[in-house]
This record gives C-alpha cells, sequence and structure tokens, in this order.
C-alpha cells in the first residue's frame, strides 16, 4: 500500500507518504500551538490598555494594578510566541523547501512585510513593560499603542500569506515552471485576504477575550469577587461578546468565497457528495465509503447560505477528481465544531447582555458564570477548528492549484523522529508556561496589595 | 551594482547586526552558565538579567529579519540551504526555543527550584545555537551547500571550517557580551566591573585565537575563501584584528566604553568581509547574487519594505537602548530574589 502510493508521487520529491504525514503533523502541531500564543499577543495588549486608560481616567487603582498583571503575562506569552514563530520560519525552509524555493519570491513577500510589523512589536512591548514606574503614565500609555497596532498589522501580514496559499495571485510563472514576474500588491491582496484577515482577528479578540474572563469566572465561582476579580472579569469578556456577532457574520461571507473559489474544500466542510440545488446541512455525521451516515439534515440550507436560494447549485465531490479531494471527514467535523463553538459563544454574549439588561449583576450569576468559565476553551476550540478547515480543506495543495503539499515536502527523510523530538519539546515548553503563569496568578492573588505595589505609587500620587 | 546586489547587502547588514546584537545575547548567555553558584553569582545573575531583560527579543528579530529577506529575495538559495543544513538549523531552531522560553520564564520565576531549572536551559542553549548557526554560516562560505540542495547532511556542517566558525560565534559572543556587561556593571554594580573585565579579556584572546587558528584551517580546507578573505576581504581582516587589538588593549587599561565599541566593531568587520569577499557569490563556487534572485518586482518591495524598516524601526530601537543604556528600564515589574539565596518565605 505505501510502496503503491510512493510511486504515485513525483520523483522529485523522493518523501514517503509516513514522511509527508509526519511534516504535515509536526507543522500542524507547531502551527497550532503558537497562534494561541499568536492570538494573545495580537489582543492581549488591547485589554492592557483598556485596563490602563480606564485606571488613569477614574483613578480605577484596580484597573492599574490589572494592566499591570496582563502586561507581565504578556511579558511570558509575547517571548513564548516570538521563539515559537521562529521555529514556524524555520520550518518553512525546513518541512516545505519547494514551496520555498519556488514561491518564496512572491509567498515570501507578506513575510516580509510581517517582519517590520513583529520588530515594532517587540521593540515598544519592551518599552511598555519595562517602563512601569519609569515613563509618565501618558508616555507609558502612548508607548503600548504600537504594540496594539503591531498586532494587527502583524495578523494583516502572516493571514494574507495564508489567503496567497488559498488564492495565489500576483505572479507569472515562466517556462521552467519558477516565477518569472511578481507583482507585490496583488500578491499581498490576493482574493482571499480581505475575508480572512478580519476572520482571524476577531478570532484572536475572541480567543484573548474569553480566555481571559474564563481566568476570573473560575475565581469568582470559587469565592473572591471583589472589584479586581470583576473588572478582569468584565474588560476581557465584553470585547469577545462584542466580536462575537461581527465574527458569525464575517464567517458566513468566507464561507460564501469559498464556495465560489475553492468549491472542494467547500463540499468537504458541508459534506456535499453530489452536486446539485436543495442540498441540505448535514450536523455531525461522517462520510463512510461515499455515503453520508449518522447525520442530522437540515433540507436545502447549504444551499441557501451558498446563495441565499435553495435553487443554488453546489459543487459535490462527484465533480471534482479522486486525487483534488480534501480528506472530508476531518474537514467537515472540525466545521460543525467551530460553528458549534462560536454559536455557543454568542449565546454566552447574549446571556450577559440579558442579564444587564435585567440589570441583575452577571458576575453574581453563578450559572452563567460556570459558562463564561469554559468559554475560554469553546473559544480555542473554535479557532483551531476553524484553521483545520481551512488548512485540511486545501489539501492535497499547499498552494491552492498549483503546487501539490506532496511536492513541497523536503526529501531529508527522518522526519518521524524530527515529530517526536518536536512533540516533547513542545509539551515540555506548554507545559512550563502554564505552571508559570498559574505561579504568577497564585502570587497575585496571596499579595496583600499595598500603595507601593501599584502602577505610579497608586491613584493620585501624581 | 544591481537591485539584487542591494537586497544583498541589506541581507548581510541584518547578518551583521544579528552577529553583534544575538551574539552578545547569546554570549550573555555564556557568562550566566560560566557563573554558575559560585559565591558572588547572584550578582552575576542578576547584572545579566538586567542587561538582557529589555532586548533579547529585540535582538533575535534581526534573525527574522534574515530569514524573510532570504527566502524572498532567494528563495532557491533558501531552500538549497535548508534542504542541505536542516540537522544545523533544526537544532538551532531547538536551541532558540529553549532559550528564549527559559530566560522569560527564569525572569518570573520566584521559586529556586525552577529558576536554577529555566536559567540553566537558558544558559546552555546560548552555547549550543550560536554553534549550530556558525557551522551553517561556515557550510555557505566554505561552497559546500549545492544550488539545487541536497548536499551532504552531515559533512556540509561538521568539517574544519565549519567547526571553526561556530566555535568562532560562540568565543566572538561571549566577547562582546562580556564587553557590554562591564560597561553595564561600571553603571550599575561596580562590584563586577573588574570581573566583567578579566573575562572580557579572556574571551577576546580567545576569539582572537579563533579567528587566526581559523585562517589556517580556512587556508587547507577551503581555499577558495580563503583567498577571497585574503583578496578582497583583506582590508576588513585587518580592519578586525586592529579593532580587535585596540579593544584588548582598551580592556586592560579599564575604558569600558571603547573597548565596547572597539570590540563591536572587530566582530562587524568580519561578518562584512566575507561578505565583501565572496561577491559576487550568494552559494559559493558557482551560485551569484544575480542569478539567484526573485523577479524585480519581489527586489523592488524588498526594497521599500527595508526603507520604512529603518525610517520607523531605526527610531525606535533608539528609544529602547537610550532608554535601556540610561538605566532608565532597569527597575523589573517584580522583582524576583537572587538566583543562589533561599526563596522567599510564603506569604500568610
Amino acid at each position: 500500500m505505501a510502496h503503491a502510493l510512493a510511486l504515485s508521487l513525483p520523483l522529485l520529491a523522493a518523501a514517503t507518504p509516513a514522511d509527508l504525514l509526519a511534516a504535515r503533523s509536526q507543522m500542524a502541531l507547531t502551527l497550532g500551538f503558537h497562534i494561541v500564543l499568536a492570538c494573545l499577543g495580537v489582543a492581549l495588549p488591547a485589554m492592557m490598555l483598556i485596563a490602563e486608560a480606564r485606571g488613569h481616567r477614574r483613578g480605577d487603582a484596580d484597573a492599574l494594578l490589572l494592566a499591570r498583571h496582563w502586561s507581565s503575562i504578556v511579558a511570558v506569552t509575547f517571548a513564548v510566541g516570538a521563539v515559537s514563530g521562529t521555529v514556524l520560519s524555520f520550518e518553512l525552509g525546513l518541512l516545505w523547501p519547494g514551496l520555498m524555493g519556488q514561491f518564496g519570491a512572491a509567498y515570501g513577500i507578506p513575510f516580509a512585510v510581517e517582519g517590520i510589523f513583529f520588530f515594532l512589536e517587540a521593540i515598544f512591548v519592551a518599552i511598555y513593560i519595562y517602563g512601569w514606574d519609569r515613563l509618565s503614565p501618558r508616555v507609558h500609555f502612548l508607548s503600548g499603542i504600537p504594540i496594539a497596532l503591531a498586532g494587527l498589522g502583524g495578523t494583516f501580514s502572516v493571514v494574507s500569506a495564508n489567503a496567497w496559499m488559498n488564492q495565489p495571485a500576483g505572479f507569472t510563472l515562466g517556462p521552467d515552471g519558477r516565477i518569472s514576474e511578481v507583482r507585490p500588491l496583488e500578491v499581498i491582496f490576493n482574493g482571499a485576504t480581505w475575508y480572512e484577515v478580519p476572520h482571524m482577528l476577531l478570532a484572536a479578540y475572541m480567543v484573548t477575550g474569553f480566555l481571559l474572563a474564563s481566568v476570573y469566572a473560575v475565581g469568582m465561582l470559587r469565592g473572591r469577587r471583589d472589584a479586581y476579580m470583576r473588572l478582569g472579569f468584565t474588560i476581557p469578556f465584553v470585547v469577545a461578546a462584542i466580536a462575537a456577532p461581527i465574527q458569525i457574520g464575517v464567517g458566513d461571507v468566507a464561507a460564501r468565497e469559498v464556495v465560489k473559489q475553492q468549491p472542494a474544500k467547500f463540499a468537504a466542510m458541508e459534506l456535499i457528495t453530489e452536486t446539485g440545488a436543495q442540498r441540505p446541512v448535514l450536523i455531525g455525521g461522517i462520510l463512510v465509503d461515499g455515503e453520508v451516515r449518522y447525520a442530522l439534515e437540515i433540507p436545502g440550507l447549504a444551499s441557501f447560505l451558498a446563495g441565499f436560494d435553495t435553487n443554488t447549485v453546489v459543487t459535490g465531490f462527484d465533480q471534482i477528481p479522486l486525487d483534488e479531494r480534501p480528506p472530508a471527514n476531518v474537514v467537515h467535523l472540525a466545521w460543525d465544531a467551530m460553528v458549534g463553538c462560536g454559536f455557543a459563544l454568542l449565546g454566552l454574549g447574549a446571556w450577559y447582555g440579558l442579564l444587564r439588561v435585567r440589570r441583575r449583576d452577571p458576575t453574581t450569576a453563578r450559572w452563567f458564570l460556570r459558562g463564561a468559565s469554559i468559554a475560554g476553551f469553546l473559544a480555542i476550540v473554535a479557532m483551531e477548528a476553524g484553521w483545520i478547515v481551512t488548512e485540511v480543506g486545501r489539501q492535497p495543495w499547499i498552494v491552492w492549484g498549483r503546487l501539490r503539499t506532496a511536492d513541497a515536502v523536503t526529501a531529508a527523510g527522518g522526519l518521524e523522529v524530527s515529530l517526536v523530538a518536536v512533540t516533547v519539546l513542545y509539551a515540555a515548553l506548554g507545559i512550563a508556561t502554564v505552571v508559570v503563569l498559574r505561579a504568577l496568578s497564585h502570587r497575585w492573588n496571596s499579595e496583600t496589595i499595598s500603595e507601593s505595589d501599584l502602577p505610579y505609587g497608586g491613584p493620585g500620587a501624581r | 551594482m544591481s537591485l539584487a546586489d542591494a537586497i544583498a547587502g541589506v541581507l548581510w547588514l541584518g547578518t551583521m547586526l544579528y552577529a553583534v546584537f544575538g551574539g552578545a545575547d547569546f554570549g550573555a548567555g555564556v557568562w550566566d552558565l560560566l557563573a554558575g553558584r559560585r559565591k558572588g553569582a547572584a550578582a552575576q545573575h542578576d547584572l545579566i538579567d538586567r542587561a538582557v531583560g529589555p532586548v533579547w527579543e529585540v535582538n533575535h528579530t534581526w534573525l527574522i529579519f534574515d530569514l524573510v529577506i532570504l527566502w524572498s529575495a532567494f528563495p532557491g538559495a533558501f531552500a538549497a540551504i535548508t534542504s542541505t543544513l536542516y540537522l544545523p538549523l533544526a537544532l538551532a531552531a531547538a536551541g532558540i526555543v529553549l532559550r528564549g522560553s527559559g530566560f522569560a520564564f527564569r525572569k518570573v520565576s520566584h521559586r529556586l527550584t525552577g529558576r536554577r531549572l529555566f536559567g540553566l536551559t537558558f544558559a546552555l542553549s546560548s552555547v549550543v545555537t550560536p554553534f549550530f548557526l556558525g557551522t551553517a554560516l561556515g557550510a555557505i562560505a566554505s561552497g559546500r551547500v549545492p544550488p539545487d540542495g541536497g548536499g551532504d547532511p552531515i559533512g556540509s556542517w561538521l568539517n574544519p571550517t565549519s567547526v571553526a566558525v561556530g566555535l568562532l560565534a560562540v568565543a566572538a559572543g561571549a566577547y562582546i557580551a562580556g564587553a557590554f556587561l562591564t560597561a553595564d556593571a561600571r553603571r550599575s554594580e561596580p562590584s563586577l566591573v573588574d570581573a566583567f573585565r578579566r573575562r572580557t579579556f579572556g574571551a577576546g584572546i580567545v576569539a582572537g585565537g579563533l579567528a587566526i587558528a581559523g585562517l589556517f584551517v580556512l587556508r587547507a580546507d577551503g581555499p577558495l575563501l580563503f583567498d577571497d578573505l585574503t583578496g578582497a576581504g583583506l582590508p576588513f581582516v585587518a580592519g578586525s584584528v586592529v579593532a580587535g587589538s585596540v579593544s584588548l588593549v582598551l580592556c586592560v587599561v579599564a575604558d569600558a566604553r571603547w573597548t565596547r565599541t572597539f570590540a563591536v566593531a572587530a566582530v562587524a568587520t568580519v561578518v562584512l568581509g566575507w561578505g565583501v569577499a565572496q561577491y559576487p557569490l550568494l552559494l559559493p563556487p558557482d551560485l551569484t547574487i544575480v542569478a539567484a534572485a526573485a523577479p524585480e518586482g519581489t527586489l523592488q518591495a524588498l526594497l521599500v519594505i527595508t526603507i520604512v524598516a529603518v525610517v520607523v524601526i531605526g527610531p525606535s530601537i533608539a528609544w529602547l537602548l537610550r532608554l535601556h543604556q540610561g538605566s532608565r528600564l532597569e527597575s523589573k515589574p517584580e522583582a524576583p530574589p537572587p538566583l543562589s539565596q533561599e526563596p522567599r518565605p510564603p506569604q500568610p
């Protein structure tokens, strides 16, 4: 079996199917790890600045303490994000030399733009974190703004590169198969950039907001319900709850673009086996021998969502060559997980709004807090599942319609060994990160807060 | 000079800055390792923490900058390098992960065992990472990366030139770091000035010795590069020798600031000299910069990106360094206890 598959690969790529799988798994693992930290790097500085602004404006000591604590978390997560991001840069070459060698001239450009944003982020994170007590409140706050802006710019550039893999544009291939002309703006603003970027940006704010809110929700369920905890919950939760409905709208638009641009990916998302109108949405279910089993069917909905009309014709697997179909079950279940978690989070946000409208304090509503305490987990699941949809759904292509993943992978061999080593390293890194952050939070909890611990010696000191 | 040459120049400048600032950063880890747990080690760990803390991420961004320029401007060469030198590069990447996270974790940990474990991780990987990166540079310089990639996965970087460059990278980093730390100590921890002055001198002698020995290794192992270094690169090699010697004299007469300047110059000129020596080649012995370059559109984009980077990042870094060197960033948000004392008693 393995032998037969190897023969079907071009001779250039001497990698075995096992090597390809190991390379894809390693990329998935390292990217899936990094992306959580990237979300925190993008959105946590914004939360921190909201808290600092509130602290200065209202003389709120709790808000200033929160900003300071969150900046300590940023110091840790930015460091781990920076090194795990560096690993990804290495991996682009180490695992996928075929991709970089052939398309680096185009695909590399958004990353070069990202370099500037990453640089700015590193500089201003340092100034902000080490600048507490050292800079005037005004300058200190202002030094944090470039961090949040660089987070936006960095997300834009990196996601633009991913969007290019889905809708490659802005280059001409020469007769030798290499790129002969590059139009950088078309590369950066390719056909998928405009919907992928806001989708990821909102995801970053949702992951960070709900994750942070979860931590404080757990604290409040354990009986600590002072002003510090309430504010620590409210700022991130409200930001994330505002992002949630917008995200569902953006996601809906993105899905319709996928229908048009990447029909094979959409067919996998909705498990559409036969082309036609009146295609249903299937909730759950898997494809066994080309037949859908165990699914809850909502007739006509997929067609309706694709074109606002149940008679919209949607492409199914029957019109997609066998060797161009993505692994349908993984994509479909990930898609369901993402949408399911997204709506659960939308509901949680609505619940919060309802409690507020009825003038009830959400931070004393135990069942609401129980729901909020798993919101961070749901947000991470939604985001990771979304990446599985877009990445696995693009298979077997690494560059849609242009380069197969199997042709891009390194011929170096021994990739299983690398996968095991990387798994061990990242497990240790993940555990250490959590242990260190928990120790920080325990220390904060056991500290008796004195005036001297507060930034600028507490409100009113200046 | 073509646009491709200009972008290659940017690449070499980035490498130079990484060698100086990243090198200093790795070197600080070397001194952290050598400080161990001896008497007075706590103050040294502390000085290193304060010196490296605010700038290490920025120092390592030069590496990212180099990578993105390399894979966009010279994509084929990038693929050739990564598909040949995957072992040292993978090991260096692992080292970068361990080093950065170890350092960040040590900073926020209060428990002694945690701080020692993270500190050791940081320090050990600070020695290992520049060595592997150095072997990779040595492989490129000595013409062991074939332009189509897939070169010898072991011999390309385990050879006399690569090992010499790897060792030189570690020693040069320790030397620059020593000079930086001496200057820092003079400002904030005068009792450590002499200790770091002696270390700078020692590391300078070792680095200089390795550089000279390296030239002999090159004559035997990489005659092409040797000819270039003693040809077009000669002014730079000579400049490095002079700057290095001056810095050692200054180190003896205890002028910390100028020791630092000349130590930086000694290392920077080596990297620039390498670039000048192998010009117009990107991957010796045959692949030229122009032949390896991406289409004009990519190069123009990279030029614009570089200009924006200089305009935006230059002043930002200047501000950070001014705050840092002016000791305005020295107090940490939460000052942890020194490494070699008992941990703080648990608070009620």
